[in-house]
């Protein structure tokens, strides 16, 4: 039986959208993947070097030990947020002769292998050898090894328990906050106790048994919980979500452009990877606060430029990227229906500069930085409406990936391909050249002058422009219709 | 009238239509019939142009099809349930569509009020996306979407699969009275035979891409199509 499961997940993981991607973007991720997974374990080899450095007074384990349980807090939001379980794979395997008692073994036992419990690893793991290496008892430093494995396993089943409610994810912030609370006003100190109990771990590693005990119950009632919710009306269904109507009736006054606008407003709202997206854009707002605090980069015009491009243009970039994959689940239907093809791309057009607008308002605040700051923001919203956005359209019709959109948007590659990383070039590099070149030999304010007059002129060809995109996407049209129509 | 000439589509080295002429008069109830991948769905988005066919041309009221899209302004069709989109709700997408087609809201409302037997209370206002509506219901609000705005080509991609008895039996009331009353083209393919032969004067078979049959339907025609398939 288990042979039969793992032969499934095999041929889920190489034959899944991952796999099937361009070969830029395979190693891409590789490289994201691989970021990851040496940062935690510098983290984990170098961990206690830096904290011997910084407190040399105290013991690096016993500094770890006090601040695991915020771990478990911290661990059990970001996994609530962030980590279901994979339910749905078992449905077609209901109906074959399986117990239901192995398909919840299998479901849970997934789960136990997942992400989230893996990438700790990489950090317990060198940071349990480093102590061995240190002189720390071998015993005392491998039980607490399998102690905070076992708490991480242990989280994991925790979470899936508490999921469905919301109470639950209340009081576990609720709990998070207040411990950080009592803490800082000297009330109690959890740290303390957190400490306690793992050093007790340390000094005689028999405990770490009782982590077993917990994981073993906690086991025990998502299995018996899950056992009885593996049913096409319970745990195994797709939920159905009540439409929500709002009064989109202000968009009428844009005239012909108007159904698509109401469309794509939908579009965004109703779908989790545009509403990703779309929320996504106001934190960019954020993204200068990292360049414009740092001395480094104040010397930098080059990269102080490119953070002022994403501050407004965090929508455009994010949104504008994939027109028209949006629509293409329905992109067949569109193109039997009469309409001008100008006003579709009108319509997102038009979303991404209303978009920037707003992001740019937003942005008053970055005043605080100086004017110098505020007028490259300037610059940079105004090339972000200018150039950006009619740029973005026509890189658009280079877009041959369907994307699904009711998946998730976090890190969600689906619908990339080379198109996404060869755009980056005239988005960002291009004003960021422009302005580092013109400010290095001509003057300061020549470079925003350059970068802003890039915006206008590309706006004020607007017209040509349009025309230009709009007979490539005619063209295109069939090539896109067949790419749009395979699985993604 | 719509005229088809010398379609073929090869995908490599395998043809999946070589479709020498049909003339389809203006009116007629024309249906399409044949096995899986026989190349009806292929014809039918040949005409809609979205797949180009390797060889000939499409002609609908005068206006070749991969040319001029003139021809969309009179033609509604529902292929497949990409055909809907996804997150609006039912009245959305009626909307939608009738704004595309020049229809003020109001008239949308009273063209989607004659239908309110055909939906059978499972489609208006039911506070749901057309994504989570049943596979049915998805077919019964695409074949009305594709009604809207006085076409006078309509064409339906294996309309009565997936509808419940009482609708099939709507349907076919609905497509007989386009045709009669007035003259409007209806394309149809159908896997089921009675329902073609009931509602089609004429009925065209396709197999492998080939037409083999083509017949002025008549009371001796289904027993004729029962004998063709039962090989």
């Amino acid at each position: 039986m288990i042979s039969h499961f793992l032969k499934l997940e095999w041929k889920q993981f190489f034959r899944s959208s991952h796999w099937q991607k361009g070969i830029a973007l395979k190693i891409i991720m590789g490289f994201f993947i691989l970021y990851f997974m040496v940062a935690f374990l510098a983290i984990g080899v170098g961990g206690y070097y830096i904290l011997k450095k910084l407190y040399p007074a105290l013991d690096p384990l016993q500094l770890v030990n006090s601040y695991l349980l915020y771990v478990v807090l911290g661990e059990l939001v970001l996994r609530y947020l962030m980590q279901t379980l994979p339910v749905m794979n078992i449905k077609p395997l209901l109906i074959l002769p399986i117990k239901r008692s192995a398909l919840v073994h299998y479901v849970l036992g997934k789960s136990a292998i997942s992400f989230f419990n893996i990438i700790s690893l990489f950090f317990y793991i060198p940071f349990t050898i480093v102590l061995i290496i240190e002189g720390y008892d071998t015993s005392g430093a491998l039980g607490w090894l399998l102690a905070v494995v076992l708490m991480t396993q242990s989280v994991n089943f925790l979470n899936f328990l508490i999921n469905k409610s919301t109470i639950a994810l209340g009081s576990i912030v609720f709990l998070l906050l207040a411990t950080i609370g009592v803490q800082k006003f000297d009330i109690f100190d959890i740290t303390v106790f957190g400490g306690q109990v793992f050093d007790a771990v340390y000094a005689s590693p028999v405990y770490s048994l009782i982590g077993f005990v917990i994981l073993g119950v906690l086991y025990n009632l998502n299995y018996k919980q899950l056992k009885s919710l593996v049913y096409l009306d319970e745990a195994v269904s797709q939920k159905v979500e009540e439409a929500t109507s709002i009064d989109l009736s202000f968009a009428n006054r844009l005239g012909d452009v108007a159904p698509f606008i109401k469309n794509d407003i939908r579009l965004i709202w109703r779908n989790k990877r545009t509403k990703t997206v779309f929320l996504m854009s106001f934190l960019f707002l954020f993204y200068g606060l990292f360049f414009f605090t740092q001395e480094t980069y104040r010397e930098m015009p080059a990269m102080l430029m490119f953070a002022s491009l994403f501050i407004t243009g965090g929508f455009t970039l994010n949104y504008g990227q994939f027109i028209p994959a949006w629509d293409s689940a329905h992109y067949k239907m569109l193109m039997s229906q009469s309409f001008k093809y100008r006003k579709f791309l009108e319509s997102k057009w038009i979303l991404m500069v209303v978009m920037t607008s707003i992001l740019y308002v937003l942005s008053f605040p970055y005043l605080y930085f100086g004017s110098r700051i505020f007028l490259m923001i300037t610059a940079g919203a105004i090339f972000n409406i200018g150039f950006n956005s009619l740029f973005l359209l026509y890189a658009g019709s280079f877009n041959r990936k369907k994307i699904d959109l009711n998946q998730s948007g976090f890190g969600n590659t689906q619908g990339t391909s080379a198109t996404q990383f060869l755009i980056i070039i005239p988005l960002m590099l291009l004003p960021m050249l422009l302005f580092w070149v013109f400010n290095k030999f001509v003057g300061y304010n020549s470079g925003f002058i350059v970068v802003a007059s890039v915006g206008i002129i590309s706006l004020l060809l607007k017209k040509q422009a349009m025309n230009y995109i709009e007979k490539k996407y005619i063209k295109d049209k069939y090539v896109m219709i067949n790419a749009f129509g395979k699985e993604a | 009238m719509i005229t088809i000439d010398t379609i073929s589509k090869k995908y490599g080295k395998t043809e999946v239509l070589n479709v020498a002429s049909i003339e389809i008069p203006t009116g007629q109830s024309f249906g399409l019939v044949g096995n899986n991948g026989a190349g009806k769905t292929t014809l039918f988005n040949v005409i809609l142009d979205l797949i180009r066919p390797t060889t000939g041309s499409v002609t609908s009221n005068n206006i070749v099809v991969s040319e001029s899209e003139a021809w969309k302004n009179f033609t509604g069709s529902f292929i497949d349930e990409s055909f809907l989109i996804g997150y609006l709700t039912a009245e959305e997408y009626f909307q939608f569509v009738g704004d595309l087609r020049g229809m003020s809201a109001a008239e949308v409302t009273s063209f989607i009020g004659e239908f309110e037997d055909f939906f059978n209370d499972e489609i208006i206002g039911k506070k749901k996306y057309l994504r989570d509506l049943s596979k049915g219901n998805q077919k019964k609000a695409g074949i009305v979407a594709a009604l809207m705005g006085n076409p006078e080509v309509v064409i339906l991609d294996e309309p009565f699969a997936n509808l419940d008895p009482t609708t099939q039996i709507r349907l076919k009331q609905v497509i007989k009275k386009l045709t009669d009353t007035s003259n409007i083209t209806v394309l149809i393919s159908s896997h089921d035979l009675t329902h073609v032969t009931e509602v089609c004067e004429r009925i065209v078979v396709l197999d492998k891409g080939i037409v083999v049959k083509d017949i002025v339907t008549s009371a001796a025609t289904l027993k004729e199509l029962e004998l063709y398939f039962s090989v």
